[in-house]
């Protein structure tokens, strides 16, 4: 009765397989290496640019250990520092070609020394978290003054619609700083307009002046609504950053407000500023605006003459020019989502959706320029450039664009990438940098290691006393229950951090009770007088009921962090779950195929080495299985062995 | 090797009020610590900033807190980390001075101090990563001190911090309640969550009492804990469920006695390997799983306790029977059937 078939042995052996070629990968320790990604969301980096730095680096004379393309970052890995500092210069140098505006970042770091066939079966070592390996820690300041300039800007054009929706004659509606001024001819037409924007426009406060022969309205933010503005661009900025975090595959980023206008970025797992800040540093904003196509314009794209008033000169992303009116239609925070798709002939296509805003400034903007062209700018660190500037076919009603015209599949996805990434409310700057001292993180990693190390040993010296060879057998699965709980970790790629190590620990220490669990049900079963096959078959099939109720109770709360916890919280929750499942598997499992392996061939088993059976005295009045209603001073014998 | 043997069931059940007393007292005075001294949250809930700093010397802490104290960010925590030489700095938020800048200023003002100048460092470590950071140099070109750590978080996150706690606790609670009314009984299930409650507020208590920080970790902590020591609870319920069934004479009283005495042994072996490891934690996990692993102790060890003598009692008190458990399988034969009996 205790034997397995052969499968389920095989099973085990592959589980055991799996489990050490993936923990393996930690053990390799980490090389320097060089890291060269984009600095412009136009700058694409691909295939192409790791050849470039290949022959970059062999005319510097460097041999990298390889140079290659991983994501959107080229990786070339040296054998010694040296290598690679010079390494780095002669890549910027060679790729750089305009230091004062570099067209890709390139930085040190570090890479795994993982051999290629461990690479090749996707065995990688876990991340460490902040708080074990040091980590890069940000602080944004987003750029109040342009958030309520923005504002102002996207007033006018509710001054200018809500004017004209109410046929109110105006001499001209203009930006001024972070005020909107609406010239009037007559008086009374003057009083009619701040009856009706004050009446909309209830965050302004409207005051009229007098200017020579003009009437003059000038129109300013409330204080409490720029304080609004200020916040909800805060929060608008870490709700896209946590977007753009989390697509770049992060775990664990922190991303929190700090102070009234600050950003705090901590990215654990991500050693280098380069590549955090080639994530945080390219959200740029968003704004869609009606290309010019008049006749000054077309000279003045032909370099004939200027660029009229009240338009501005871009270069769209294939590198012709394009003259675009200043007057911002949409913004980026009008811009719900943007996805890569197809559109109705199968052709690549970019969806975009609109807010209900959005949608109907888009609505009036497209049924009256119908054939004409709007471009759709990324401004990134000042400098705008047009993403598309598609023609408007027909009237854009539902919130729903189409974008679609001759791009390639990538160029969609490429788009509307850049298009997700724009939706901040206004730019920001980083103001500091920092790395959390690694030093404090390999101290941090030693002592969890040694926590986890120490209190198996003692687990695992009791458990050998105590149940003998059943004890080496819980000691062996928990060391397998280890041994799969690291492996899934590096399998999911998993930011280990301080919590989450404490939680490997806890899983252990907790583990074990399925085995106690067992152990004792077995020595039950001897008690009462069963024959050894019998007892440990028992005892397997009547405590794995009461495993797994435990384990359920433990994994509740388990899920419970993980929905509501946050940071650190959710490290801990991830390992805490994962540990449940992975020793329920080991623990009932794996130590019943070790059993099994050893007493499962002997038909005539005598006894099992599972500890002293002590078997209670018989009592006068019947069996001690059969509960005695005396109550006897002396009913516990204690401790002799 | 056998630590216990237990001839005849222990009447604990007898005791039942003795126990419901002491727990209702410890439970009472958990409460009231709760109450008049509150938790000390750490700055993930509380906001403000926290600074790790390391001097080459043994530091002393009346110095640096005067120092800081002088400057005059309000109330100051100053004590040592770990070693004589490393010190942790806890200032609060405040709302007219900008975060960072109280961690540069309360550094440039130690640094001072020390009779060193604070400058900018860049540097490639032996490992090829690049460094930069803020160094404190005096006049021998030695760092006297170094900030080995900052950190600062607003108190609006605090507040996101506090609730997400809070419901995950009740989540954790409600989702244990509903599994284990599915898997034996409302009487049971309410036993049980009131026996692991009891557990969450004396830890709680004892954090209040002693003034131990309350961080994100001891929330964790004490989550674990709610969860694991329920696990007693179901094994002890598991076992009364069967000794129902087993010994058909038995009173409920010495089922449940005859229950906690069978499971005993096991319950002792698996709480003491588990703290095993907590110990470990405690002794070699340094200063920030510190608090952690003492949330654990009190945990495991109140949850011995609250399993084995407040859950089987709430049990008893709220009238569980033998009917509640075991469903007496009601012949699906209707005696009115002309049809019945002709079973083939």
């Amino acid at each position: 009765m205790n034997r397995y078939p052969l499968w389920k042995y095989v099973t085990l052996v592959v589980a055991l397989l799996i489990g050490l070629v993936y923990t393996l990968p930690n053990f390799f320790g980490k090389a320097p290496a060089v890291q060269v990604s984009s600095a412009k969301s136009v700058v694409k980096v691909d295939g192409a640019l790791a050849p470039r730095i290949e022959e970059a680096l062999s005319k510097a004379g460097l041999k990298p250990d390889f140079v290659k393309l991983d994501g959107t970052t080229v990786l070339a890995r040296f054998a010694d520092t040296d290598a690679q500092i010079k390494a780095k210069d002669a890549i910027h140098k060679a790729l750089n070609t305009d230091p004062s505006d570099p067209s890709y970042v390139v930085a040190l770091n570090l890479l795994s020394r993982t051999p290629a066939w461990l690479v090749f079966l996707h065995a990688n070592p876990m991340n460490l978290g902040l708080d074990l390996r040091g980590g890069v820690h940000f602080l944004l300041e987003v750029d109040m003054k342009s958030a309520l300039t923005k504002k102002a800007e996207s007033l006018t054009g509710d001054v200018r619609t809500l004017l004209r929706d109410k046929s109110i004659r105006h001499a001209g509606v203009s930006r001024d700083g972070n005020s909107v001024e609406v010239r009037f001819r007559e008086q009374g037409v003057l009083n009619q307009a701040v009856t009706l924007l004050s009446e909309q426009l209830t965050d302004v406060r409207w005051t009229p002046q007098a200017e020579g022969a003009e009437f003059k309205l000038v129109g300013v933010l409330k204080p409490e609504a720029a304080i609004r503005v200020q916040e909800s661009a805060v929060k608008q900025n870490i709700t896209s950053l946590h977007n753009r975090v989390n697509e770049l595959g992060v775990s664990e980023p922190v991303i929190q407000q700090q102070g009234l206008n600050r950003v705090v970025v901590e990215l654990p797992g991500v050693q280098d500023t380069a590549r955090a800040k080639d994530i945080i540093g390219r959200t740029a904003t968003l704004e869609v605006r009606m290309v010019d196509e008049s006749a000054e314009a077309a000279a003045a794209l032909q370099g004939n003459g200027p660029v009229p008033f009240g338009t501005e000169r871009f270069v769209e992303r294939g590198g012709r020019p394009l003259i675009v009116k200043r007057q911002v239609v949409l913004t980026g925070e009008n811009l719900t989502d943007a996805q890569a798709g197809f559109g109705e002939q199968q052709e690549p296509a970019v969806h975009l959706t609109l807010d209900p805003k959005g949608s109907r400034i888009m609505k009036d903007v497209s049924r009256e320029n119908i054939g004409k062209r709007m471009a759709i700018l990324l401004f990134e660190k000042g400098k705008g450039e047009v993403v598309t500037a598609p023609a408007i076919r027909s009237e854009l009603g539902g919130g729903r664009i189409q974008i679609t015209g001759a791009m390639t599949t990538q160029e969609a996805n490429d788009t509307s990438l850049l298009l997700r990434a724009g939706s901040l409310a206004a730019p920001m700057e980083f103001i500091e940098e920092s790395t959390i001292g690694p030093s404090l993180g390999a101290e941090n990693i030693s002592k969890g290691i040694n926590s986890v190390i120490y209190g198996f040993a003692a687990i695992a010296l009791f458990m050998c006393i105590y149940y003998r060879l059943f004890g080496v057998f819980s000691s062996l699965a928990l060391g397998f229950n280890l041994l799969l709980l690291v492996a899934i970790l590096s399998m999911i790629g998993a930011t280990l951090t301080l919590p989450g190590v404490a939680a490997i620990a806890l899983a252990l220490g907790m583990a074990i009770d399925a085995n106690v669990l067992i152990n004792e049900r077995i020595r039950e079963e001897l008690r009462n007088g069963a024959a050894a096959q019998t007892a440990i078959s028992a005892g397997y099939e009547r405590a794995f009921a009461t495993i797994l109720d435990s384990n359920i109770t433990t994994l509740i709360a388990g899920l419970a962090l993980l929905a509501f916890g946050s940071g650190p919280i959710r490290g801990f929750a991830i390992v805490h779950c994962l540990g449940i499942l992975t020793s329920m598997f080991s623990a009932v499992v794996f130590s019943r195929g070790l059993v099994n392996l050893w007493y499962g061939r002997q038909k005539k088993l005598k006894s099992v080495a599972i500890g002293q059976v002590w078997k209670p005295a018989v009592v006068p009045n019947g069996t001690s299985t059969e509960v005695q209603m005396d109550n006897a001073s002396n009913v516990i014998n204690g401790g002799k062995v | 090797m056998e630590f216990f043997r237990i001839n005849r069931d222990i009447p604990f059940m007898k005791h039942a009020l003795i126990f419901n007393v002491i727990s209702f007292v410890t439970f009472a005075a958990a409460v009231f610590f709760l109450v008049t001294r509150g938790l000390h949250f750490s700055i993930e809930f509380k906001g403000g900033s926290q600074m790790e700093i390391a001097y080459t010397q043994s530091a002393d802490i009346g110095k640096v807190r005067g120092v800081i104290e002088s400057m005059g960010f309000g109330e100051v925590q100053v004590q040592n980390f770990g070693s004589s030489r490393d010190v942790m700095i806890r200032l609060p938020a405040l709302a007219d001075i900008k975060q960072d800048e109280i961690v540069n200023r309360v550094f440039t003002q130690l640094c001072k101090t020390e009779a060193g100048t604070v400058s900018r460092e860049e540097k490639i470590s032996a490992k090829g990563e690049a460094i930069s950071r803020q160094v404190c140099m005096n006049a021998t070109g030695s760092e006297p001190v170094r900030l080995s750590r900052s950190e600062y978080i607003g108190p609006s996150v605090g507040d996101e911090l506090a609730t997400d706690g809070a419901t995950a606790l009740l989540v954790t609670v409600i989702g244990i309640i509903i599994y284990l009314a599915f898997r034996f009984e409302w009487k049971f299930a309410l036993a049980g969550i009131i026996a692991n409650l009891h557990d969450v507020i004396i830890i709680l208590g004892f954090f209040a009492f002693f003034q131990w920080e309350f961080s994100l970790s001891v929330l964790a902590a004490v989550l674990a804990v709610l969860g694991y020591s329920v696990n007693e609870s179901v094994v002890i319920f598991d076992r009364i469920r069967e000794a129902f069934r087993k010994y058909r004479k038995l009173t409920t009283h010495e089922v449940i006695d005859h229950a906690i005495t069978s499971t005993m042994s096991r319950t002792i072996i698996t709480h003491g390997c588990t703290q095993m490891m907590v110990l470990s934690m405690l002794i070699f996990g340094g200063q920030t799983l510190h608090y952690f692993a003492v949330a654990l102790t009190i945990g495991i060890l109140f949850g011995i306790y609250s399993s084995v003598f407040v859950a089987a009692a709430i049990a008893m008190w709220l009238g569980v029977k033998r009917e509640d458990l075991i469903k007496t399988t009601v012949k699906d034969i209707d005696p009115n059937d002309p049809n019945a009996g002709a079973v083939v």
